[in-house]
This record gives C-alpha cells, sequence and structure tokens, in this order.
C-alpha cells in the first residue's frame, strides 16, 4: 500500500500552542509519514502571517482560528479567499486572566462566588460602573485576535453580565507571547488566551485564573485544519491522507499513556518551547488558578480527540457566524450564514474516516452549551440575535 | 516624489528599518517615522496618525494592527491592508520579502505602489546582507576549527603544518566532505580523548 503513495511534500503553518497537539503529534510522532506525506511545520509568529501564507499559496495548509477560516471564505476584513476546514483541531482551551488588583475588586463586588460566570459577569458591570464614577480609566482586555473565539468569549461573557463591550471597557489584540508581561506591567487588566499562557501568568503570580472559557461555552471550536477550496479540490487524496493522519494523532494524544511523550513533543524549541509540565497540566486540564497554588479540574478544558471534537460541524460555523454579527463584524444575511457553515466539512472528515459517527451523549442540545442567554439554533440565526439583544447587551 | 504621506516603519531590527528609511527618504518621501516599542503599538501609531504603515512579518505584533481594519471606538482612521485583489502577484511578492503594508482606507493604489516596490527591494537587500554576514561568519568559525585541528595534528603526529593541512584535505576529499568539517571531527574527538 505505502508503496503505491507519493510520499507528497505539505508545508503547514502554526502557531506554537497546545492546540496545535493532533498536527505536531502527527507530523513528529510519524502518523503523516505512515500516509505517505512528508510534512513540514512552519512555526509563525502571527495569526495575520499564517492567514496569508495559506492564502496565498506559500502554506498548503495550516492551524489555523475557526474564526479567521470563516471570515477569510466571506472576505471579512481582509481579502476573500475560500477556505475549507475538513478537521477541527481542537474545542475550548482558552481561558480568561485577571490582574490580582481586577480579581480582588471582583470579589468585593459579587454576590456570590465569582467561579460562576454570571456572578463574575454581573460584578464586573459593578466595578466598571464604580470606576465610571470616580473618573477612572476603562478597564483593558487582551485578546489574540479580532477574528477568535477569545473576543467572543469575552464580549459574550461581558454583556451577559450587563456590560457593553464596545463602550465600557477596551478590547485590545495582543500577541500571546506579549500578554504575561502586559498583564505584569499593567499594561491590560485582564485577557482571554490559549494555554499556556495563562498558566506561565498564574505560575508567575501575576494573575489569577477567572474562567476556562469552557465555562462560558461548554463547545466552541478554537482550531481548525484549513486548506483553501480550491487546493481541496485539487488534491482530494492528499487531503484524506492528511485528515486520517491528525485524527490518528488526536486519539493518540487523547490516550493518558502517551500525555508524557506528547508534551515531550510539544515542548521541544520548535515546537512550542515551553515546560514540558505546563503542557501536560493543560492536556490533562489541571489549572493552577491562584498564586498560592489552589488547582481546578476541568474535564473540558481542552478537548483535541474526545467528544466528536475533530468533527467540523457546521452548525459550530455558523455560531461562530452569528458572534461575528452580534459584535459587528459582519452584517446579518442567510447566504453570509450558509456560506459559514459551508467551510466546516463533516463530508471530507467522513470520507477520509469511515468512523462511526462521534458520541455525543452528554454534550450540550444546541451544540454549544452556553451558561447564559438564548439557545442556539443554526437554521434561525436572524431569531437567535434578536433574543441575544433582548437578554443582555450587544 | 510624495512628501505629503506620513509613512510610521514597525520594525525590531534597527538596520533593516534604517535601510527602509534611507531608501524612502532619498525617494522623496519626508515624512517618516520608526516605532520601535510595540507596547502600545496602537497608541504609538495614533500619535503619529499615519498614512502608511509599514510593518515585518517576523513581528509578532502585526496581529495587533488587524484591529485597525475593525469598526470601533479604538479606531480613528480606519485602516486596511494594501492588497490588490486583481494582482495577487505584488502580496506574494511583499510577503515573500518579509514585508506588510498597511494604508489609510481610501488612499489611491497609485500612490503606495511605489512604496512598497521600494520596501520589497529593500527588504531583499538586507535579507542579501545578511546571508553575506552570515557567510563570513560561518566562514571565519570554520578557518579557526581548520587552525585548531591543524594544531592538534600537529601535536600528536608530530607533522609540519602544511603536512596537517594536506591531512585534513585528503581525508575531506576521500569520505567527499568539507575540510571544515574533518576538522571539526578531529576537534572533537580531541576532546573527548583529553
Amino acid at each position: 500500500m505505502s508503496a503505491a503513495l507519493d510520499n507528497r511534500r505539505l508545508r503547514i503553518g502554526f502557531i506554537p500552542l497546545c492546540d496545535a497537539a493532533a498536527l505536531i503529534v502527527a507530523a513528529d510522532r510519524g502518523f503523516a509519514a505512515g500516509e505517505g506525506l512528508d510534512v513540514e511545520l512552519v512555526r509563525e509568529v502571527s495569526w495575520s502571517n499564517v492567514r496569508d501564507k495559506l492564502n496565498i499559496g506559500m502554506f498548503d495548509a495550516a492551524h489555523l482560528l475557526a474564526p479567521v477560516a470563516i471570515a477569510s471564505s466571506l472576505g471579512l476584513g481582509h481579502v476573500k479567499v475560500p477556505l475549507v476546514a475538513p478537521s477541527a483541531l481542537a474545542i475550548n482551551g482558552n481561558a480568561i486572566t485577571v490582574s490580582p488588583a481586577l480579581h480582588a475588586e471582583l470579589v468585593a463586588a459579587a454576590d456570590g462566588d465569582i467561579g460562576a460566570p454570571l456572578t463574575s459577569a454581573r460584578a464586573l458591570a459593578r466595578v466598571i460602573a464604580a470606576r465610571k464614577r470616580s473618573g477612572e480609566e476603562p478597564l483593558t482586555f487582551g485578546m489574540t485576535f479580532p477574528f477568535s473565539s477569545h473576543n467572543y468569549a469575552l464580549r459574550f461573557w461581558m454583556a451577559a453580565g450587563g456590560v457593553a463591550p464596545d463602550e465600557d471597557v477596551r478590547l485590545v489584540v495582543l500577541p500571546p507571547p506579549y500578554m504575561v508581561e502586559s498583564l505584569a506591567n499593567h499594561q491590560v487588566d485582564a485577557f482571554c488566551v490559549g494555554a499556556p499562557w495563562s498558566s506561565v501568568a498564574v505560575d508567575q503570580g501575576i494573575g489569577f485564573f477567572l474562567h476556562s472559557v469552557s465555562e462560558i461555552f461548554a463547545r466552541v471550536t478554537e482550531k481548525v485544519l484549513a486548506v483553501r477550496a480550491a487546493w481541496a479540490e485539487r488534491n482530494a487524496d492528499v487531503l484524506a491522507r492528511l485528515v486520517r493522519a491528525i485524527r490518528r494523532a488526536a486519539v493518540f494524544v487523547e490516550d493518558q499513556a502517551n500525555r508524557d511523550e506528547v508534551a515531550d513533543l510539544l515542548a521541544a524549541p520548535h515546537r512550542l518551547g515551553v515546560a514540558h509540565d505546563v503542557i501536560r497540566r493543560t492536556l490533562d486540564g489541571k489549572l493552577k488558578v491562584a498564586p498560592d497554588g489552589r488547582v481546578r479540574e476541568s474535564g473540558r478544558y481542552l478537548l483535541i480527540g474526545r467528544n466528536g471534537a475533530a468533527r467540523p460541524y457546521p452548525a459550530q460555523a455558523a455560531w461562530l457566524y452569528a458572534q461575528m454579527v452580534r459584535f459587528g463584524q459582519a452584517p446579518l444575511s442567510p447566504d453570509l450564514g450558509a456560506a459559514a457553515q459551508a467551510v466546516f466539512r463533516p463530508d471530507l472528515f467522513d470520507a477520509a474516516l469511515a468512523e462511526k459517527p462521534p458520541d455525543l451523549r452528554g454534550e450540550p442540545e444546541d451544540g454549544i452549551g452556553a451558561f447564559a442567554g438564548p439557545a442556539f439554533d443554526a437554521d434561525d440565526i436572524a431569531g437567535y440575535l434578536k433574543m441575544c439583544a433582548a437578554s443582555g447587551k450587544r | 516624489m510624495d512628501p505629503s504621506l506620513k509613512i510610521v516603519i514597525v520594525d525590531e531590527s534597527p538596520v533593516r528599518a534604517a535601510i527602509l528609511a534611507d531608501g524612502l527618504r532619498e525617494a522623496g518621501f519626508t515624512q517618516v517615522a520608526r516605532i520601535e516599542e510595540t507596547a502600545n503599538l496602537l497608541a504609538n501609531i495614533y500619535a503619529v496618525d499615519p498614512d502608511v504603515i509599514l510593518i515585518d512579518l517576523e513581528n509578532p505584533s502585526r496581529d495587533v494592527l488587524e484591529q485597525m481594519f475593525q469598526v470601533s471606538r479604538a479606531v480613528r482612521r480606519p485602516i486596511a491592508m494594501f492588497v490588490d485583489q486583481s494582482d495577487s502577484a505584488s502580496i506574494q511578492a511583499s510577503v515573500d520579502a518579509g514585508v506588510s503594508a498597511y494604508i489609510v482606507d481610501g488612499l489611491k493604489k497609485e500612490r503606495i505602489k511605489p512604496i512598497l516596490d521600494l520596501c520589497i527591494s529593500r527588504f531583499h537587500a538586507f535579507a542579501r546582507l545578511q546571508a553575506e554576514l552570515e557567510k563570513t561568519k560561518t566562514a571565519l568559525e570554520e578557518r579557526k576549527v581548520i587552525e585548531r585541528a591543524k594544531g592538534i595534528l600537529m601535536r600528536l603526529r608530530q607533522i609540519s603544518e602544511e603536512d596537517a593541512y594536506a591531512l585534513l584535505r585528503r581525508t575531506a576529499m576521500n569520505e567527499n566532505r568539507k575540510i571544515a568539517e574533518i576538522a571539526q571531527s578531529v576537534v572533537t574527538a580531541a576532546d573527548l580523548l583529553k
């Protein structure tokens, strides 16, 4: 069988984050080679670079923010290049971390345990109101990209507490490697970022882990494997092999017995270049939440291959598009909604793998499982948004 | 050429930024500023209020600039990436060279094209300079290793400097490797046997 394969060379861009685990393990532990693929992973410093190099063909495929794949396909904010996602790479995995000062203010303003996102969001609204009265500068929140689930998670959470994200706070883009430093220097009061950066801030004693994003939404597609739509058509067989290699790697990552080996592969200097233990804790969902060493365990913090995380569900794309509309990045139109859904390609995933459909028992009924607001309905985005507007601020 | 345009360069490499700024000034763009500080990048950019922003692709802060496309309270003047849907060659050329350009929305393409072309050629010139430097450094290091290996051979085999060099060269030819590689093996072996 392998003699028939043409040992195809692929250049794939990635950003050094734990949610690139399946891609990195596929390339570095022989799963890609097993499919006759010679994968060269190229580490990038910005999502803009990943997007542009994928768009112009310098990369064959990329580890990409799911909303960027949709934005690029719809031509939002940038050149329109249709992309497809034949596989998801991760669900969830981000966290909101706040400075010790803001943490203390939230605790003081809360009418309960700020471990509950609705309580913390309402406390935030009170903190903001008090700061306005005393004429203080608005709070600044860092996130990684305009088209990112980080941006939507922060906005969704704030809005549920009665905060208007565009008026009451400053939301700024910060590259993940600069987040921790910016929190330490008081340039931001809080941030939402992917692993391992929240853990790094907590380890350094300069931040409190407020929420895993999985406490805000039970299930949101974070990263996808993205390729150009035209490339996918011309290279159907190669793409199926790549999807298979990544799927096998994802299964490997999810096996507890392999976690140390996976953490070693990811910790390598040319991959993530961060400590083995921080990566291991992230994969295991054991999160140090306060500088004193308190730990919170979350079975949903980062899903790579379990709970059907790898299959790209169009309803997930519809939800991401709905957030773009809600927060002013995209106009509302049925055509755009349909185009967004068409970016996620479960058909390509299923054809490559011939697996049984994933067991989704215990997963949220509307596919998202948000802590507040209406249930999501991919077939009625307009209705969903109307209910969001009624239940919280935009 | 177009002295009214305000240009900002965001580049962590001071040498490359200087090469680019010089080129722009020679071409008649008199209002060229460089921003070194990437903390508070947006505030620093708004303080200059440029028409054109040039940023190197090795800079993680490129994502920060993407925020300027968004319509929000933080943005004073809408900025767009300089891309021309019809001209993918120029995007390719600029990404290839390692630079990206952002412009104030509505600025005419013809006014920007010469700036981008100049950027591309200066970035390439810098890359060549760097490659040249790298080559010189490697050559210097190789010479040092060969000198050390010669010394080791002279001492251990009681031969002249010329014979030591001839031995290295012959071995390299026989094994189809570079003299510096053979010399490195000699040095490593000698260190191990110490």
